[in-house]
């Protein structure tokens, strides 16, 4: 008799099945064009369409690999690359900062605050989502412009005899950076906070530590991996924001966002663009590497039993 | 210091320690706590004992200051603490939980009543461990408290909020969140400790042995009030109502008329009975008046034979025989169809007479045995 090999067990299991889907999801629309722009990364700029040179070419029966690093060599030569950078990065960490000072107050006090009304203060929170980023960025130019809303106000109160110059400065990118992101910094914090246990307060309160010692030494430091959730949630996508800086920023606003589109659209310059946007995620690789190190750790101190 | 803690010296009221005034606890529209007023003494352990809703957790939290009373004062050690605030009042307290602080380790943890009080970080090392020695957990300094068990947990909020020297400790359920087995171990550990260090406690408790077994004095509550206030032998041998008679212990309860009432004897007529309930004292409630007689379990004996006198006894069949190790639990149908449950020794069964299932019995108690209640 022949051995019937069993086929069904090369059939992955539902398990598989179920986290397959996500990471084909991933794969296809996160890593595939990821390795795209890697190898544009490497080419060279070239008249045509595509305007850069193929990676690989098959000429007198040789196949051929043509490396350019000129992109990473302008990246690093170039003054204007790495302070841009550092300027995506220096925003992004002040923007961060205004998020957890504005945001942990507003989180907390909607935890702390009657179950009846807390879910309408998350959704005034949420709210702003229900119309476009853009149009609420337009908005902002609105209020901030020389002649715009806020400084009409303050003239007209006599506060000020000239306008105030907030467009086109980093202070309004600033404001409009706080402004779109808090939401993301308070939802992550604000499910921290709520989860917290009231009686650890008690406890607290009942050893001898007056409110505000009570926070410092029991409520903030059980809420640092919402903090870190929040937080993350703002930097990452800030430090390549594009619209805000773009559409509030002045001249010298120098974003990573700003020179991705100069480099992409102005100058045609394929393999220069591809080439900064490599370097900055590898930049934000590491925040996020970071990120998930704290969660894994936090996950795992609360399972050990 | 230590002073003789047995029972029999609280029977004097001259060391008030804590006194509860007229304490009122109104939620929104629920009174949780209806006027009660207590006194503990100094080094007693008091029992609150209830059911859940019987106010017994808000009358603690309104003694640890967590709730604010609505009327009524609060006086520990002659000073009226009933509007300080938590972190101000002399008292610590062992949450049911616990809410050991997760973050931080076992030293930690109790160090941390200490570090809000400024106390010097020499002595703080000195007075954490002195803590953690008492409670047998000084070898697990550096743990976290998801790393330990149950019961460790529990030593250690116990070392928290011992190491303050609080003038009066709170014990919020103690034993609810052990494992069954533990608890009477745990418990005779726990009087130990309080013994040794000498602390005026007050526990609630939904548990009546935990109650016996720890305290020396017992308030019963129920419904925002406390219904009676003694020592576990008062409570159980003289309970004031039905609802503490039922609460603490087994009984039996009967409802009739007083036929005869006189200074050193009353005799109560009931539809259960065809003999008369004799009781061998006089009661303060006039002749006709309808009264509850409560006669506990293992104070009636059931016999094949007939008892000689005319009162106290009733006749029936045995509906159901339990071998309970200790006793026997016999429940017997009276002619009326009342149930009555009787505790015999275990012996009872091995002689030759003993009672079976569908039995005809006599049960029997002696003049004394009867508690005769108002309500």
């Amino acid at each position: 008799m022949m051995k019937v090999l069993d086929w069904r067990r090369f059939i992955p299991s539902g398990r598989t099945w179920v986290i397959a889907l996500p990471f084909a999801w991933l794969c296809l629309f996160l890593f595939v064009p990821f390795l795209l722009v890697f190898k544009i990364s490497f080419a060279d700029l070239q008249f045509g369409i595509p305007p850069y040179t193929p990676l690989a070419e098959i000429k007198d029966e040789s196949l051929s690999l043509t490396l350019h690093l000129r992109g990473y060599a302008l990246l690093f030569s170039d003054n204007l690359y790495l302070a841009t950078y550092l300027s995506s990065v220096k925003m992004a960490a002040i923007t961060t900062l205004f998020c957890i000072l504005i945001g942990y107050p507003m989180a907390y006090y909607i935890a702390r605050s009657d179950p009846a009304i807390r879910n309408y203060m998350l959704l005034a929170v949420i709210l702003p989502f229900w119309t476009s980023l853009l149009l609420r960025v337009y908005a902002w130019v609105g209020l901030l412009r020389n002649d715009g809303i806020i400084n009409s106000f303050l003239l007209w109160l006599g506060v000020i005899d000239a306008p105030l110059e907030i467009y086109r400065t980093d202070l309004a990118v600033y404001i409009g950076l706080v402004y779109a992101y808090l939401p993301f910094f308070i939802l992550p914090l604000y499910a921290n906070l709520v989860k917290l246990d009231t009686r650890l307060l008690e406890a607290a309160s009942d050893l001898g530590a007056r409110p505000i010692s009570a926070f410092f030494s029991v409520t903030l430091p059980l809420s640092l991996p919402g903090v870190m959730a929040g937080s993350m949630l703002v930097f990452i996508p800030t430090v390549g924001e594009y619209v805000i800086p773009e559409m509030l920023g002045g001249a010298n606003t120098l974003m990573m966002g700003r020179i991705m589109w100069t480099e992409f659209f102005n100058n045609s310059d394929w393999p220069m663009a591809a080439a900064v946007t490599c370097v900055m995620v590898l930049l934000l690789i590491v925040p996020l590497v970071l990120f998930q190190y704290s969660q894994v750790r936090h996950l795992q101190s609360q399972k050990e039993v | 210091m230590q002073e003789n803690r047995s029972a029999s010296s609280w029977s004097g009221v001259e060391d008030e320690f804590v006194r509860v005034d007229n304490l009122v606890k109104i939620f929104d529209d629920t009174v949780a706590v209806k006027s009660v007023s207590l006194s503990v003494r100094r080094h007693e352990i008091f029992a609150l004992l209830g059911s859940s809703g019987s106010g017994k957790s808000t009358l603690l939290r309104m003694l640890a200051g967590f709730e604010e009373a609505t009327s009524g004062r609060i006086y520990l050690d002659n000073e009226d603490i009933t509007d300080l605030p938590p972190y101000r009042r002399p008292i610590n307290m062992m949450f049911q939980s616990y809410a050991l602080f997760p973050h931080m380790t076992v030293e930690a943890n109790v160090a941390y009543g200490l570090k809000q009080e400024g106390v010097a970080r020499n002595e703080i090392h000195e007075r954490v461990f002195e803590a953690l020695d008492l409670v047998q957990m000084a070898g697990y300094s550096r743990r976290k408290p998801n790393q330990l068990s149950g019961g460790q947990q529990q030593r250690v909020a116990l070392a928290r909020s011992l190491v303050k020297r609080p003038k009066l400790l709170l014990l919020d359920e103690p034993m609810s969140a052990l494992d069954k087995q533990i608890r009477t171990k745990t418990q005779l550990e726990l009087i130990k400790i309080l013994d040794q260090v000498g602390v005026t406690c007050i526990m609630v408790t939904h548990d009546q042995e935990e109650a016996m077994t720890m305290a020396h004095r017992i308030a019963v509550m129920t419904e925002g009030r406390i219904i009676q206030c003694g020592t576990p032998y008062d409570v159980y041998a003289f309970p004031a109502t039905r609802f503490v008679a039922g609460f603490i212990g087994s009984t039996n309860l009967f409802t009739g008329t007083i036929t005869v009432d006189e200074s050193d004897h009353v005799e109560i007529e009931t539809e259960d009975l065809s003999r008369p309930l004799f009781v061998n004292h006089g009661v303060s409630e006039p002749l006709g008046m309808e009264v509850h007689v409560s006669i506990r379990p293992e104070l009636i004996s059931v016999s094949h034979v007939q008892p000689a006198y005319e009162r106290n006894w009733g006749h029936g069949l045995v509906s159901h025989v339990a071998w309970m190790g200790s006793y026997v639990r016999y429940q017997v149908r009276l002619d009326s169809g009342k149930v009555i449950e009787c505790h015999m020794p275990s012996q009872t069964l091995a002689q030759a007479d003993a009672p079976e299932i569908d039995d005809e019995v006599y049960v029997s108690w002696s003049d004394d045995s009867a508690t005769v209640l108002p309500s």
